[in-house]
């Protein structure tokens, strides 16, 4: 299926792209991280959640949406 | 009251609603870049009672975006400049000022005197330790947090709605993500997510709309999109916080994050009272410098030696030209003890103070 991946902060500058869409064919959020590290690499090291379909979901969670946003924390104040 | 008629005159506020924002106290954390916004509008407001803790002082870097401090404040707490600036916006409301850090030991007391938090820090150390209060507690949470041109705003601990640990369980690992300081931050953008903090505030006294509890908002200064996303609570993690409570003055939140190194200038010295200088230089090196209530230690002893400096003073280290004091610091924040400084530029700016003013020697 096709996804849409949004990156958000700093995740943004390490694949230097705010959205893509991503060919992905397997089941889990797990599975897509690892296909995104290997096309990212700097991206396996940087503390981020993952939301689906607007909302945040443990890593294992099963992909049913298309919209996948991946977003780090931040400390700035 | 004409000061407050334009809420009045609204039927959603009324001077039933403006009652409510005088009975109200709000504490916030931090009076910089989202604080300066956050106790700009909660005061003109009339917010009737506001806490401000920082134990940061004003820096000219400061001045781009912490918009209540002008230059005639440079060297000062940012909490003690802004409540003169607050004061002057709406003297009928009472401003507590805290002007030293938010600390696993402090943070209970202080949290248990107000009815809502904010959190305007700018380190995972102190937004973890906010967080953990505040459930502790049982306070709602008004969180904001900044990065170059990205802006987050949630409501946290809000009527069973999640907590910060819900979003981000587990701090990052140390130097894993910079801040504003290392990597720059658009100046209007605290601005706009302070407001929104502060929007939230207001809404959570008066009851009025729907509180931004159980999503966290996300905008983007350069695209102007806001994102909002779901936060599922978690029982097990707010209950794993709700657990510290008997051990919490124990804990060590240093542990996972870095703590800023907090430096400074002759200055900013001026305005601390009961200083201890530590010189953390080797005893043969050279220019010596007399000063009152200073000590010599050097850093490769300094673990040794803790017992040597006064728990009750401000410690200014200092060394050649600012390294080892900003290390001598991070030791002491390792062993828990936290009004400590690392003197910017060495020894030659007391030398150049001293040259300048006669500042007072032994």
């Amino acid at each position: 299926m096709n996804l849409t991946i949004k990156y958000y902060g700093l995740l943004a500058e390490a694949v230097q792209r705010q959205e893509e869409l991503f060919w992905f064919s397997q089941d889990s959020i797990e599975e897509l991280l690892e296909a995104l590290y290997a096309k990212y690499p700097p991206l396996e090291g940087m503390d981020f959640q993952v939301a689906q379909n607007n909302k945040i979901v443990p890593t294992e969670t099963i992909i049913t949406g298309t919209e996948i946003v991946l977003l780090p924390p931040f400390a700035g104040g | 009251m004409s000061r407050y008629s334009r809420h009045i005159v609204l039927p959603e506020i009324g001077q039933i609603g403006q009652d409510k924002l005088s009975k109200a106290k709000v504490l916030v954390i931090g009076a910089g870049g989202l604080g300066c916004p956050v106790l700009q509008y909660l005061t003109a407001a009339g917010v009737g009672t506001i806490g401000i803790i920082d134990f940061d002082i004003v820096e000219e870097s400061n001045l781009q975006r912490q918009v209540l401090f002008g230059s005639s404040d440079l060297g000062r707490n940012k909490a003690t400049a802004a409540k003169e600036r607050l004061s002057d916006l709406n003297d009928t409301i009472t401003i507590h000022t805290y002007p030293y850090r938010l600390t696993h030991l402090n943070a209970l007391a202080l949290f248990s005197l107000y009815d809502i938090i904010v959190d305007g820090s700018d380190n995972f150390t102190t937004r973890y330790l906010v967080n953990d209060a505040s459930v502790i507690t049982n306070k709602p949470l008004v969180y904001g947090a900044i990065l170059k041109f990205e802006g987050q705003v949630a409501v946290f601990n809000y009527k069973n709605g999640p907590s910060y640990r819900c979003l981000f369980p587990t701090p990052p690992k140390a130097g894993s993500v910079a801040n504003c300081s290392e990597i720059g931050v658009l100046g209007v953008l605290p601005g706009i997510i302070g407001s929104m903090q502060a929007n939230e505030v207001l809404k959570l006294i008066l009851d009025l709309g729907n509180a931004l509890s159980g999503r966290v908002l996300i905008y983007n200064a350069l695209t102007t999109h806001i994102t909002t996303l779901a936060i599922p609570r978690s029982e097990r993690i707010i209950q794993e916080i709700v657990s510290k409570r008997e051990t919490f003055q124990e804990l060590n939140y240093a542990f996972n994050c870095e703590m800023p190194i907090l430096e400074i200038a002759m200055e900013g010295i001026s305005e601390l009272t009961n200083v201890q200088f530590i010189d953390v230089r080797e005893p043969h090196e050279t220019p010596k410098v007399a000063l009152e209530n200073m000590i010599q230690i050097p850093l490769s002893r300094l673990e040794d030696q803790i017992k040597h400096l006064n728990s009750a003073k401000e410690k200014v280290f200092f060394c050649a030209v600012g390294e080892r004091s900003r290390k001598a610091v991070s030791i002491l924040q390792k062993h828990q003890i936290h009004n400590c400084y690392s003197l910017k530029e060495g020894v030659h700016a007391i030398l150049a103070y001293q040259k300048n003013s006669q500042y007072e020697r032994s």
